[in-house]
């Protein structure tokens, strides 16, 4: 498809949220009618199709891809539930040095024609995973959560990012607890934009519904819960609206704004 | 309404900071080591034509512009001169 996006989800510091928010996001639009497929670049250590529920149908993978041992639709596949939404699994007895930068285009470059968004799910760190899965994105989502060596490696992520020539990248905050900002112990979304300089594309709640969804392999995109109505208008400002923030989002709920009224007085 | 009284900074506010003194180093690929041995230097130059203040002098480096990205970075002094003519 001409105008297809490819995005590439990364983070630098392991652990942050990079494969949840991959999966919830490629749900997401799926669930708005785009064709999406998700790639899991993180040869070796691959967990995508766990977080999607779809880890007991990999015959395929995109070394074997890469390798010309199949050819691409024989990797992809379909998602249980939401119609247009693919997921080609990464491999897990072999490293990184399977595939090469050059490859990942060519193979992005193939699913392009067929999907509205592609996905990618980078591995950790500032090495040849990393390099491989930015080689062929054109926009990037840096999450982070609001901690010292999260943001400061999301920081490093940015400059290697704008140095590959990106020209969107946007920021997602990923498990911010408002009771703890509310008293001062964790940086606040603003606090955390103020530092890294990049537009804001979504603030993530820490909701204990993640670990559940993960558990039954189902994103929680879209349910009723903190996370996935906080997921649902990321994915909303993925595709270019302009949505404000949620209460929750902002941290302003209606009670701190009744006792800001006392404390301004 | 405690914190008004004793004036201690809350870890939120010691992040912050910490984070920006370190991203600093980061961006310009500059250890903060480097950054005070900078500041020596620049003090015992501008020290052989004026008294200045040594140890209220502040140096960063700033990538100025629009948030805080995508400019070449600059060096900023501020020395206190205590005589200008020495």
């Amino acid at each position: 498809m001409s105008n297809s996006e490819v995005i590439v989800v990364t983070s630098g510091k392991g652990g942050v949220g990079k494969t949840t928010t991959t999966a919830n996001v490629g749900t997401g639009l799926a669930r708005l009618g785009k064709k999406v497929c998700l790639i899991d670049t993180d040869i070796g250590l691959r967990n995508l199709d766990v977080v999607m529920g779809l880890e007991n149908r990999i015959v395929y993978n995109l070394v074997d891809v890469v390798e010309g041992n199949c050819r691409i639709k024989q990797a992809l596949i379909r998602d249980k539930r939401n119609p247009g939404l693919y997921l080609m699994p990464s491999a897990q007895t072999r490293d990184k040095s399977a595939v090469s930068p050059g490859q990942m285009i060519k193979v992005i470059e193939h699913l392009k024609e067929q999907f509205d968004y592609v996905l990618l799910d980078c591995p950790a760190g500032i090495e040849q995973g990393f390099q491989n899965a930015i080689a062929g994105a054109d926009r990037a989502l840096v999450v982070t959560t609001p901690e010292v060596s999260a943001i400061r490696d999301a920081d490093r992520i940015i400059g290697l990012l704008e140095a590959n020539g990106f020209q969107r990248i946007d920021l997602v905050i990923n498990r911010l607890r408002m009771d703890m900002v509310k008293r001062g112990d964790m940086m606040s979304a603003s606090d955390v934009v103020d530092i890294l300089a990049i537009p804001l594309i979504g603030i993530v709640p820490d909701d204990e519904n993640v670990v559940v969804s993960t558990n039954q392999g189902e994103p929680l995109v879209g349910n009723d819960t903190p996370a996935g109505k906080a997921y649902a208008n990321v994915v909303r400002r993925v595709m270019g609206e302009e949505l404000p923030f949620l209460n929750f989002e902002r941290g302003i709920s209606f009670w701190t704004r009744v006792t800001g009224i006392f404390h301004k007085a | 309404m405690t914190r008004f009284f004793f004036r201690r900074k809350s870890s939120r506010e010691v992040a912050r900071d910490r984070l920006k003194i370190l991203l600093i180093s980061d961006r310009v690929n500059c250890s903060p080591e480097m950054i005070s041995l900078i500041k020596q230097d620049i003090a015992r130059v501008i020290s052989k034509y004026m008294k200045i203040d040594a140890a209220n002098m502040e140096i960063e480096i700033n990538t100025k512009g629009k948030g805080n990205r995508g400019k070449t970075p600059s060096l900023y002094a501020n020395i206190p001169i205590l005589d200008l003519h020495k």
